[in-house]
């Protein structure tokens, strides 16, 4: 196996660094994760997971998107041998989880959504009792550059009740570098993270990816999967609604609505205003702009010398993202 | 087989037994010595010889076994249930580890704390009473299999515990009042017969009664009935772990 590769360059902006990865994404064609007909009962009769089926190839980062309780973690659960499938199987680069449990978990490590931890433990132990687990022999020098990677180095040997609630997350992200996975799951590895940090983990995910790994993570953002992910697939009430390449996706769910506070109520929308097919609230107080944020313009300069031309005066607007929940109605209704 | 996690998962719990080293020594010491305090000296003292030795080394065997047993329950349902209850068991089950290395490392582990404690206990009580040991190979094979057999125990009760107050329950309620009622302090000849004949279907019996003989070469039972209840322990606990692990009970919903 070879080292794990955590390098980070900081010259280059995130975005720049995605974009650039993405042309040159090393994602081939063998499939590291495949996942058929899987479906998860739990023992009260919920059913968690309805016949997802799905492939990762080697390289790629894999988004999983959906809101809570939308069965994420309990695909993750069943890949990683903590939670039992209903029906279905998975294989982990040709391995049945089942049949071949060995070399299929040796493949993976697993960064888990709570913040588990033995808390007296020493950090630098703890991360060398994982490699152990897996049945690596010693390496100091892999543990420390991971701990390095992860800013943890200099925490090494402080308990793990002493560490904050960041660097416990980056703790965990150790512990499952530490023996040195092909296939990584971070479950939400970005929960409780400061935006420095997160930007510092996502160029990581992406450093790792390079080497070969496999990433699947999960989250509630839209911006983080952007950012990250090559695939995103999003999962709502255990249904892998769909998966499609990031970009693509974006396109389709990248609106943005403009929210006006009217000074004067309006009767009617002026006509010199039709084009950008705006809608007025019942009181008339308020005007709503959907816009593309993926488009050429978004109209917004525009938009708003018509109004002032128009008359319209507003006191005060503000900008939302098109919330999950909302994408969820898009991405099911049949017009999209 | 992944004998590397076995040795990093037994290496990691006996650290934990380490780390509070002081106390695990200290509390077998105080409390032998304070039954021979009570029991050896102030009591015993006014209790005839019994099979032919004094009553202070009458109850050691009962004594270790006592230590024994408790300890190989509380250490392996503690080990276990820890992880379960903070939620790091994730990492053992999502490893390259069978059910069988599994528990091969956590009952060892446990296993080895609860012989050092008793060795610690024989240790003390020499120091109190003149000891002979008859069988010296067969003590040490009751000291291992009841050792084992009951961390098995504990390693079960660990896994059927969802509170910390059932995780203390067994032990206090079902393994002390066996150990008490098993022959620790008495013999069984001196009970009323029909309390004779109730004592023969608690297990602990057996166990301190084969112990007993191997240290005076004397019993209440047979040695061969308390080599086949110790048989039966093992056979038992096995069967129940195999099956936890076959229907993923308590550890996979
Ligand atoms: N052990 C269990 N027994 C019964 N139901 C469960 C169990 N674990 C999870 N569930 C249910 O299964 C559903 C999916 O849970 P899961 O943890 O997979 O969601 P998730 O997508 O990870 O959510 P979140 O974003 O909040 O982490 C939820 O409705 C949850 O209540
Ligand atoms: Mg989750």
């Amino acid at each position: 196996m070879t080292r794990t590769q955590l390098t980070v360059n900081p010259t280059t902006t995130p975005a720049a660094q995605r974009d650039a990865a993405r042309e040159t994404s090393p994602a081939d064609d063998r499939v590291m994760l495949s996942i058929e007909h899987l479906s998860k009962v739990y023992a009260d009769g919920f059913k968690a997971l309805d016949d997802v089926s799905l492939e990762v190839r080697r390289g790629e980062i894999f988004a999983l998107l959906g809101p809570n309780g939308a069965g994420k973690t309990t695909l993750i659960g069943i890949v990683c041998g903590l939670i039992t499938a209903s029906s279905g199987s998975v294989r982990v680069d040709g391995h049945d989880i089942v049949r071949n449990y060995r070399a299929a978990r040796s493949l993976i490590g697993l960064v888990p959504q709570e913040l588990t931890t033995d808390a007296f433990e020493k950090v630098i132990d703890t991360t060398a009792f994982s490699r152990g687990l897996f049945g690596l022999a010693p390496n100091p020098a892999h543990i420390e550059k991971v701990l390095r990677d992860l800013s943890l180095w200099d925490k090494r040997n402080s308990r793990v009740r002493e560490l904050s609630g960041g660097m416990k997350r980056r703790l965990l992200i150790a512990k499952a570098l530490a023996h040195e996975p092909e296939v990584l799951f971070l479950d939400e590895p970005t929960a409780g993270v400061d935006v420095e940090l997160r930007r510092d983990m996502w160029l990581q995910v992406r450093a790792l990816r390079e080497r070969g790994v496999t990433v699947i993570l999960t989250t509630h953002y839209i911006e983080e999967a952007e950012e990250m992910a090559d695939r995103i697939g999003v999962i709502n009430h255990g249904e892998l609604i769909l998966v499609q390449n990031t970009t693509e996706l974006m396109r389709r769910l990248g609106s943005k609505q403009l929210t006006l506070q009217l000074n004067e109520p309006l009767q009617q929308i002026p006509e010199m205003l039709a084009e950008y097919e705006l809608e007025l609230s019942e009181d008339g107080h308020t005007l709503i702009y959907t816009y593309d944020t993926h488009g050429e313009r978004t109209g917004i300069t525009a938009l708003l010398s018509d109004l002032s031309r128009a008359g319209v005066r507003f006191t005060d607007l503000r900008t939302r993202e098109t919330s999950l929940e909302e994408i969820f109605v898009s991405l099911v209704s049949p017009q999209s | 087989m992944n004998l590397r996690a076995v040795q990093t998962i037994y290496l990691f719990e006996m650290s934990r037994t380490f780390r509070t080293l002081l106390q695990s020594i200290l509390a077998p010491v105080l409390t032998t010595s304070l039954y021979f305090v009570v029991f050896g000296a102030a009591i015993g003292a006014r209790i005839p010889e019994m099979g032919g030795v004094s009553y202070g080394a009458f109850i050691v065997p009962g004594l270790i076994m006592l230590m024994l047993l408790t300890q190989s329950v509380s250490n392996a349902s503690f080990g276990i249930y820890f992880p379960r209850f903070s939620g790091t068991i994730y990492e053992l089950l999502s490893a390259p580890v069978s059910s069988f290395e599994l528990v091969l490392a956590f009952v060892g582990a446990a296993a080895t704390k609860a012989i050092l404690i008793g060795l610690i206990t024989l240790a003390t009580a020499s120091a109190f009473v003149p000891l002979e040991i008859a069988h010296p190979v067969w003590m040490a094979a009751f000291l291992v299999l009841t050792a084992v057999s009951f961390s098995l125990l504990g390693f079960i009760l660990g896994i059927w515990a969802d509170s910390f107050e059932k995780l203390g329950f067994v032990p206090l309620l079902v393994i002390t009042p066996l150990t008490f009622l098993g022959g620790t302090f008495y013999s069984l000849d001196m009970l009323p017969p029909f309390w004779q004949t109730v004592s023969l279907v608690n297990p602990v019996v057996y166990l301190v009664s084969g112990f007993r003989w191997s240290f005076y070469g004397a019993g209440d039972v047979s040695v061969v009935a308390s080599l086949a209840v110790v048989a039966i322990f093992l056979v038992v606990g096995l069967t129940a772990v195999w099956w936890i692990f076959r229907s993923g009970y308590r550890l996979k919903p």
